[in-house]
Order: structure tokens, then C-alpha cells, then sequence
């Protein structure tokens, strides 16, 4: 019996030790959550979230506690088979509009999204008047006959000393 | 002289943006409750865990609802003038410790002052969530109808009170 377990042990042993590096790799990878694709959706949901806390963070990318939860929330709502438009509602409704990183187009945000534009338009029209009117000024201008005279005598004497 | 006025123009009105721009605080996000119901919930209070508190049961007054917890330091920085407040009796101020340990929570209230008619415990932070709290101290002014008038994020310090609460709360009281 004895000299029977020995070889079983080393074995054994043997067996463990081929195994440990497998160990090792497998400890490295720890999964995120039961379902890598509902993780995947919760974070690309709230890659378009803001973090309250960390305010310049997405919701997918701070650590703070609030943003944990909040994810923990997305999630468990993702599960109950919530869509991502009623998720995000959802925190809307709780922080507001701010949670969202592009605000959504209603009369108040009219300004924040065609504002630049109108500043673009406006900008470009009255560069285009200014070289129009420029130019009108510029053709219509004509050098009375004294004027002429004092083009030539300069052009002249800068000629005559080079 | 009509050359400068368009650059000084635009200079002014810059200053003027960048001006406002200073002096808003980032922090105070608008909360999308203010006119709607106090949200529900049904939490443990610290006093007694046995017994549960329910805004519901706070119909028909006014009532100051102050979300706070012993980890938070600034929280320490409106203890005072909440305890003040509460001494003189005008509004009930019930909290809610969010995201703590009750032992800790009870410790604070035992060495600084109780303040608070009631508090209740929120562990998780989950009715936290439904209040759309993201920075501990926050303070929600509650009408008789259980709807939210105000918040405040940030301690409530004396001109918070006199100036923003506190005439809301009379006009509510009426």
C-alpha cells in the first residue's frame, strides 16, 4: 500500500506543478462580468456619459464610487432587458441633461449647436462685403494728373540712382 | 478712432463672457427633480433599524431632506449650521447617510450634535440614485405636497440659509 501511493503522490505532484503556469495565466484574466456582451454595450453606452463626480471623465472611464454604481445600474438594467435609449433616460431623468456628453437639440441648446455655424455664415459674409466693397473702392480710385507726376518723378529717380 | 471700436468691441464683449464663465460654478448642475415628487423609498432608520421611514409619511409639511455621511469632511462644515437650524425649530430636517456604516454615522451625530428629526440609511446609495445625488452634502427642500422645490449641493452655509432656504420655506409654510 505504501510503496502504491508514492508514485501516485509524485504524480500528483508532477501534475500540479505542469499545471501552475496555467494557473497563472488563468489568474491574469479575470472576468469583467458574466456577459463580456452586455459589458461591452454598457460600456459603450457610457463611453457618451458624464462622470458627475469627475466631471471631464465618461461614465465608463472614472473609478469614482458614483460612477461604479452607476454602472452596476446600466448593467443590471441592460440585463433586465432595458434598452439603451431607456437607460439613458433613465439617468437623465435623475442628473439631467449634463450626464450627457452631446447634449440632445431642443430650443434651449439651439444656440450650443448652430451657434458656431451662424458665427461661421455671418463671418463669411462680411468678409465677402469687405472684399467687395475693396474692390469697388480700390477699381474707382484714379490719380489726378498732379498724382501722376509725382508716381513717375519717384518711380523715376528710384530708377535713375539703381 | 471707428477702426479701434470694432476690436475694443469685441475685446469687451469677450471680457464680458469670459467674466461670467468665472463665475460659474461647474458643480452646481440644475437637478431635472426640482417640480417633480420626491422620489420614493422605504429605508431603515439610523436611530432604529427596525423601523422604516417613507417620504410618503412626511405629507403635509415642509421639510428639509439633507444627504450626508460621516466619510464626507464638508459635511462637518454645514453640521453647525444645520444643528443651529434645527434648535430653532423652523423646519424638520430629516437626513439620509448615504453610502455608510451606521456605527460611524451614529458616532459623528453622539460627539457633534444631532440635527436631524430622523435619518435614514442608505447603504448602497441606491436611493442616493433616484435623488440624483453625485456629491455628498446635498440638501433638497421638500413642500406639503411631496414635491422637490429646491436642491442645494455643497454644505449649506449661513447665506445659503438666509438667502436661498430659508424664504422658500416660508413661502411654503403659508
Amino acid at each position: 500500500m505504501r510503496l502504491n501511493i508514492k508514485p501516485a503522490l509524485r504524480a500528483g505532484m508532477v501534475a500540479l506543478v505542469l499545471w501552475l503556469p496555467l494557473a497563472a495565466i488563468a489568474g491574469e484574466a479575470v472576468p469583467v462580468a458574466q456577459d463580456p456582451v452586455l459589458e461591452q454595450r454598457m460600456i459603450a453606452l457610457s463611453e457618451d456619459l458624464r462622470c458627475l463626480v469627475c466631471q471631464n471623465e465618461s461614465l465608463a472611464g472614472s473609478r469614482a464610487d458614483l460612477a461604479q454604481d452607476l454602472r452596476q445600474e446600466i448593467r443590471e438594467q441592460m440585463r433586465a432587458g432595458k434598452s439603451d435609449k431607456e437607460v439613458v433616460s433613465y439617468l437623465t431623468q435623475r442628473y439631467g441633461d449634463f450626464v450627457l456628453y452631446k447634449p440632445p437639440l431642443k430650443p434651449l441648446t439651439w444656440l450650443l449647436w448652430f451657434g458656431p455655424f451662424a458665427l461661421l455664415i455671418g463671418a463669411a459674409g462680411g468678409f465677402y462685403f469687405y472684399l467687395k466693397r475693396r474692390g469697388t473702392r480700390l477699381a474707382s480710385e484714379t490719380l489726378s494728373a498732379e498724382e501722376k507726376q509725382r508716381v513717375e518723378a519717384l518711380l523715376g529717380s528710384n530708377g535713375n540712382e539703381s | 478712432m471707428k477702426r479701434f471700436m470694432i476690436p475694443l468691441g469685441i475685446f469687451i464683449v469677450l471680457v464680458i463672457f469670459l467674466g461670467i464663465g468665472l463665475k460659474l460654478d461647474p458643480r452646481e448642475v440644475p437637478s431635472p427633480l426640482i417640480g417633480k415628487p420626491a422620489p420614493a423609498f422605504s429605508l431603515a432608520l439610523l436611530s432604529d433599524p427596525a423601523r422604516q421611514l417613507s417620504p410618503a409619511e412626511l405629507r403635509g409639511k415642509v421639510w428639509l431632506f439633507n444627504v450626508w455621511a460621516s466619510w464626507c469632511a464638508s459635511c462637518r462644515q454645514e453640521h453647525d449650521v444645520l444643528l443651529d437650524l434645527s434648535k430653532k425649530g423652523i423646519v424638520p430636517i430629516y437626513g439620509m447617510d448615504y453610502k455608510d456604516q451606521p456605527a460611524d454615522a451614529q458616532a459623528v451625530l453622539n460627539s457633534y450634535g444631532n440635527p436631524y428629526t430622523e435619518t435614514v440609511v442608505d447603504r448602497d446609495g441606491r436611493a442616493g440614485i433616484n435623488y440624483g445625488v453625485y456629491g455628498v452634502p446635498e440638501t433638497y427642500l421638500i413642500d406639503k405636497n411631496g414635491i422637490i422645490r429646491m436642491k442645494h449641493t455643497g454644505p449649506v452655509t449661513p447665506e445659503v440659509l438666509e438667502r436661498k432656504i430659508l424664504p422658500l420655506v416660508k413661502e411654503l409654510q403659508q
